[in-house]
């Protein structure tokens, strides 16, 4: 089995898996479970969007929480203005893709090293946050949509068919679009990174300068790709608003930029896959930490593990330190080098072994 | 005499007081090869830094075909048709070779095209049975082969190579020998090196930088006459 191989093989089981769990999930599961999933899915999509600029561009980005808050916001405030659902579903994605760009514009264009890109991201996510957190008083409104500052906006709009008021999403529907949409988006990328694009972008994380050589412009190709990941941030912001009817300005703040980090870190940068499977183990032991709340028991123990940040700090250094390169792609390391040993062994080990 | 293709008119870099290059007048015929020599720290580098867009003159021009590229991007220039392969192989080392040749030829060649290139160019430096190898994986030599094809699958005018047979077997030295020769015979190419054996199987034509300056300009052969070439040489290997 080869890498080409392999790569075809994991296509057919994502396909399956996710086609499986998309239509099997609301037959069998509770309706309060299937909420759960949805929000999972919704954040899979955001962890898509960090794991194309970072995995594949090379770009941190502590902001994809901007795009993401944005995206929910611009959803919000644009229903309550216009009512139907089809242009503030767009405006949702175009906004923060616009706002990707101009920011991204001035960072690459400006040669803004890789640290102070970091820096600057994440400021700006938190400049947001005070902005809006900010604006509680009535005088704060955009059209008829009261901004609302640190109480968020409650009881957002649904989604509807496009251009069709009445026919709003339910909770099933929500279900199956997070889900449909989290497929899509894989697919998607996929093929995007299979694209000769998708092979530059790659080409120039791995050696920006020979790329400038060979005659591309890497400030051109970066910033393409920090605007596609501004938008499909936007976009999962706009489910996300959808999911709960509500936002609020936390969703900006310093702990959903950092777990949007930490997905990818542990799932492993340079995959798809990984980032999904590290956003939505995280987020379920998030919730199961969550529940485990004591509720009389006072001893240590039930404190420290009914303490969901601690826990996820721990995770986060344990996989920086013996698992730099994440669960995936660590995965498929060791699977690969089984398959050479169980290779070489059927040769009658007579080769000698290969240096690397 | 040919047009010239590269001109360079008191091209100067300084770093702050450090005057790395100075005021270099330097003319390239069409098709010409051209061998630059000179101690370490004469300003070669530097010198083609600034041809590839790499770092901006702080004076002067630098004229490709008579047009002035001395404020260009890298890869403004390298659309123009000046390729380089640098001193330490600047290769993508998380790909594989294929991969590598593929984003060279792919810029100006349709899929189907560009596939072939990267065929025929696997052959032609001898990377056929490794070429799904990841390059960061390769021997030294192997990764400058490597170079070497990224730089011929763009197609370049003009060919820069910087100490292209620093660490190479005495083999793998005229094989590259051979290389030089059969690039030269469709395209210019300015080639930095050491190794004076190397030098006489290439080149006509040597330029020799020292501190910054373009000291001398003549025939392999009166070069190697030359008593000032050999003093800064020989001074050199004294101070090692």
């Amino acid at each position: 089995m080869n890498g080409r191989s392999l790569n075809i093989l994991g296509l057919v089981l994502v396909s399956v898996t996710g086609l499986a769990f998309m239509l099997l999930t609301p037959q069998l599961a509770e309706l309060d479970t299937v909420l759960d999933l949805t929000v999972y899915m919704i954040m899979a999509v955001l962890a898509l969007s960090l794991a194309l600029i970072w995995g594949f561009g090379g770009i941190l980005c502590f902001g994809q929480s901007a795009f993401f808050g944005l995206g929910a916001y611009t959803y919000a405030i644009a229903m309550f203005n216009i009512g139907e659902s089809t242009l503030p579903f767009l405006l949702a994605i175009i906004l923060p893709a616009a706002f990707a760009a101009l920011l991204g514009y001035f960072m690459f264009y400006g040669r803004i090293s890789d640290v102070y890109l970091g820096v600057i991201t994440l400021t700006v996510t938190l400049i947001l946050f005070n902005s809006v957190n900010s604006t509680a008083g009535p005088e704060f409104h955009i059209g008829t949509a009261r901004l609302g500052g640190f109480n968020g906006i409650p009881g957002i709009p649904p989604l509807n068919w496009p251009f069709n008021k009445t026919a709003a999403i339910d909770l099933e529907g929500m279900f199956y679009l997070a889900t449909g949409s989290l497929l899509a988006t894989y697919f998607g990328l996929r093929l995007l990174l299979a694209s000769q694009f998708g092979r530059i972008i790659v080409g120039i994380r791995e050696n920006e300068r020979r790329a400038e050589l060979l005659g591309y412009d890497p400030r051109a190709y970066k910033l393409a790709t920090f605007t596609i990941g501004g938008a499909l941030a936007g976009f999962a912001g706009c489910l996300f608003a959808n999911w709960g009817n509500f936002v609020s300005p936390t969703i900006f703040g310093l702990a959903q930029s950092a777990q949007i980090i930490i997905w990818v870190i542990v799932g492993g940068r340079g995959t798809l896959i990984g980032p999904v499977i590290g956003c939505i183990g995280i987020q379920w032991l998030s919730a199961a930490l969550g529940a485990n709340q004591p509720s009389g028991g006072s001893d240590l123990w039930s404190k420290i593990f009914a303490n969901a940040p601690l826990i996820l700090g721990v995770i986060l250094i344990a996989f920086v330190l013996l698992v730099p390169k994440g669960l995936v792609p660590t995965l498929g390391d060791i699977g690969l080098s089984l398959v050479r040993r169980r290779r070489a062994r059927e040769q009658r080990g007579f080769e000698p072994q290969q240096a690397e | 005499m040919a047009a010239a293709l590269l001109d360079t008119r008191d091209l100067s870099m300084h770093f702050g007081g450090v005057k790395a290059v100075r005021n270099v007048n330097f003319t390239l015929a069409e098709g010409e090869l051209r061998c630059l020599i000179g101690p370490n720290g004469a300003g070669k580098s530097t010198f083609f830094k600034m041809l590839t867009g790499q770092l901006e003159p702080t004076r002067g021009q630098v004229l490709f075909r008579g047009q002035d590229i001395s404020r260009a991007h890298a890869h403004q220039i390298a659309r123009l048709g000046i390729g380089i392969k640098t001193q330490v192989p600047s290769v993508f080392d998380g790909l594989s070779v294929r991969d590598n040749i593929w984003l060279a030829a792919s810029r100006l060649n349709s899929k189907e095209r560009a596939r072939r290139l990267v065929d025929e160019m696997l052959e032609r430096i001898g990377l056929v049975d490794a070429a799904e190898r990841l390059v960061g994986q390769l021997a030294h030599g192997q990764r400058q082969w490597v170079e070497l094809g990224l730089v011929l699958s763009t197609d370049p005018e003009l060919i820069l190579l910087d100490e292209p047979a620093a660490g190479m077997t005495h083999e793998e030295v005229l094989k590259t020998a051979a290389l030089v020769r059969e690039i030269n015979r469709s395209k210019a190419l300015i080639v930095v090196e050491h190794d004076m054996q190397f030098i006489r199987m290439i080149a006509k034509q040597v330029t020799v930088f020292n501190q910054g300056s373009v000291l001398v300009e003549d025939t392999v052969d009166n070069i190697m006459r030359n008593p000032q070439v050999r003093d800064i040489y020989l001074g050199k290997q004294a101070a090692a």
